[in-house]
């Protein structure tokens, strides 16, 4: 370690230092705070009470909301519009639902999901959820190759 | 031991082990319902076995921390603790916490984001307990010896407990959730749990070098400065995809990508030190675990954070095996290894055993690390051929998943190969063994 760097240089630096980025850090969090409440805001009392039952069951134990979560399921930030339910909202809702019912499906060598006995209440709850996560902004995440594999 | 009241350090570190062990069985598990999927009872979903394995990972590691800084803390400060007997009522409030949690999770007792699915009140036991922990150090840091480390320490375990109130707030909005969610996760770990880390390495080699405290003192603050110079705005890389601005991609960028500093910082202080140091100490295996736990945590949290922390690489990573062959590689280097490096210095004196056997410890450093390095190279590939096929290609989840077998065949065999490592290493600390003299 340098000989013109003292002790207590190093600790000013230090504290003066993490204060000084821990400052920037709120302020800049405050901004997204606001960016935030415009962009995910107009969540619906459906939509909060879907919130709850995708928590209560620990979905994200196995899948990921925009990427955070567990990986042992598919991604499900957008899985509204991945169902078509910006064309026919009926069809998709229907779809979810019904998917969701016919867990697990014991095929083998596929990933299981839990048969969680969720209300009708529950399942249009949870479906009014992810209605409300496919209208966030997220950068353009996840990617869409063109290409359908 | 120069201190009656660092015996108290013993209960933390047993209680450690066991919930270590506990993780990674059920490490194992969730690695055979990759390759096994429906091998299971239904009792037993992904879910559960996960949050149990990250959960019970969280909770030793915090348990060895408390461990350590039980043990070192009378050393640095140069008195007896405030009260042994609060520090002990401490440990079983956390561990039968924490075994009600587990226990409750099989029976379907669980609710919240992911690593806090603690019921309300577990949370709030977590609170009691670390408000029991940070009264009893800082009264004991109040009247003893004021040192840089014992300084840096408990700044790093007063961050812990204040980070961790952001557990209890879950907005509907699902932006602002994921924001402050980031702040005891992230916060944590690439934030004031490398505080601790760096100061319990500090505290290993003054002992194990014999290195002036000085020069240990200047190169903590270096360390702890890049850490959290970097680390703080380094959250920005949490918040590239979660419907933020997108100036994050920029500061997340920037900052992340430097967050490799304070590891090589670290590589940097162990081996200078020892190189530098005089002491012959006795405890090879100790001193083997401080350096091991720098290299590997400059590979796992450095290399491998770096390797997708750039906004456009981790735009295609994003959420797949890579992550997961991170953050394995990452808990093990910088926050497995530094308690197991701390309970190998301490235990054979805790438990009146020096000399000890230091041959079996060594053996099991080499398998366990072997092990969650194998695991992680293994899911590195899974994670490639992951975001190609999804990312570039278009394949559904399920489709690239059906490609990805081998790679979890061959992380669940560096699964077993780490819980044979974790056996041995409980083994050499916990039983009598063969005592080998050490003059």
């Amino acid at each position: 370690m340098a000989e013109h760097l003292t002790k207590s240089a190093a600790r000013n630096i230090f504290y003066g230092g993490s204060l000084f980025f821990f400052v920037i850090f709120v302020g800049l969090v405050a901004q997204s705070v606001h960016y935030a409440i415009d962009n995910g805001g107009k969540i619906s009392a459906s939509a909060a009470a879907g919130k709850r039952v995708w928590e209560r069951h620990a979905c994200f134990d196995c899948h990921t909301l925009f990427g955070e979560g567990a990986r042992f399921a598919p991604e499900l930030g957008k899985v509204w519009l991945r169902y078509g339910g910006d064309k026919d909202p009926q069809g998709a809702r229907d779809a979810l639902k019904s998917w969701i019912r016919s867990q697990p499906t014991r095929i083998e060598g596929r990933h299981q999901m839990p048969q969680f006995n969720l209300t009708d209440q529950e399942l249009d709850e949870l479906v009014d959820f992810f209605i409300y996560t496919s209208t966030i902004n997220t950068q353009n995440w996840p990617p869409q190759p063109k290409t359908a594999g | 031991m120069k201190y009656e009241s660092q015996k108290v350090a013993k209960l933390y570190f047993i209680g450690a082990l066991t919930l270590f062990l506990a993780q990674v069985l059920f490490g194992l598990l969730g690695g055979f319902l990759y390759v096994m999927p429906t091998g299971l009872p239904d009792f037993l979903p992904f879910s559960v076995i996960r949050m149990i394995h990250t959960n019970a990972l969280v909770v030793w590691l915090l348990m060895g921390f408390f461990g350590c800084t039980y043990y070192l803390l009378p050393e640095e400060t140069e008195t007896e603790l405030f009260s042994p007997a609060l520090a002990k009522l401490q440990f079983w409030l956390f561990y039968i916490a924490a075994g009600a949690a587990v226990v409750g999770y099989l029976f379907g007792y669980y609710n919240g984001r992911s690593y806090l699915e603690q019921p309300l009140y577990i949370k709030v036991g977590i609170v009691v307990v670390a408000l029991m922990f940070l009264f009893n150090c800082s009264m004991t840091l109040l009247k003893g010896r004021k040192t840089v480390i014992s300084n840096i320490l408990i700044l790093g375990l007063w961050g812990i407990a204040l980070f961790f109130l952001f557990a209890f707030y879950n907005p509907a909005n699902v932006i602002l959730d994921k924001m402050f969610w980031w702040w005891v996760v992230h916060l944590w770990v690439e934030g004031v749990w490398e505080l601790v880390m760096a100061s319990i390495l500090a505290f290993l080699m003054i002992k194990l070098t014999g290195v002036d405290r000085e020069v240990v003192e200047k190169w903590l603050y270096v360390i702890v400065g890049l850490a959290l110079f970097t680390g703080i705005l380094g959250t920005g890389h949490h918040y590239y995809w979660i419907g933020t601005p997108g100036y994050w991609q920029w500061i997340g960028s920037v900052f992340s990508a430097l967050e490799i500093l304070p590891f090589f910082a670290m590589v940097i202080f162990t081996f200078t030190m020892t190189y530098k140091g005089g002491r012959d100490h006795p405890n090879k295996a100790a001193l083997l675990w401080s350096l091991g736990c720098s290299v590997i945590a400059f590979f796992g949290a450095g290399v491998w954070g770096f390797l997708h922390t750039l906004a456009p690489i981790n735009y295609y990573t994003h959420g797949t095996q890579i992550t997961a062959a991170h953050g394995h590689l990452a808990f093990y280097g910088a926050y497995a290894m530094v308690n197991l490096a701390m309970f190998t210095y301490a235990m054979p004196q805790l438990l009146n055993r020096e000399p000890y056997n230091q041959v079996l410890n060594m053996w099991s450093f080499w398998i366990m690390t072997s092990g969650v390095v194998f695991m992680t190279a293994a899911l590195t590939f899974a994670g490639v051929l992951q975001t190609h096929l999804q990312r570039v290609m278009g394949f559904t989840y399920m489709d690239a998943q059906a490609q990805l077998g081998l790679f979890y065949w061959m992380r669940l065999g560096g699964g077993v190969v780490t819980v044979t490592g974790v056996l041995l290493f409980i083994g050499s600390l916990l039983l009598p063994g063969s005592a080998r003299k050490v003059r």
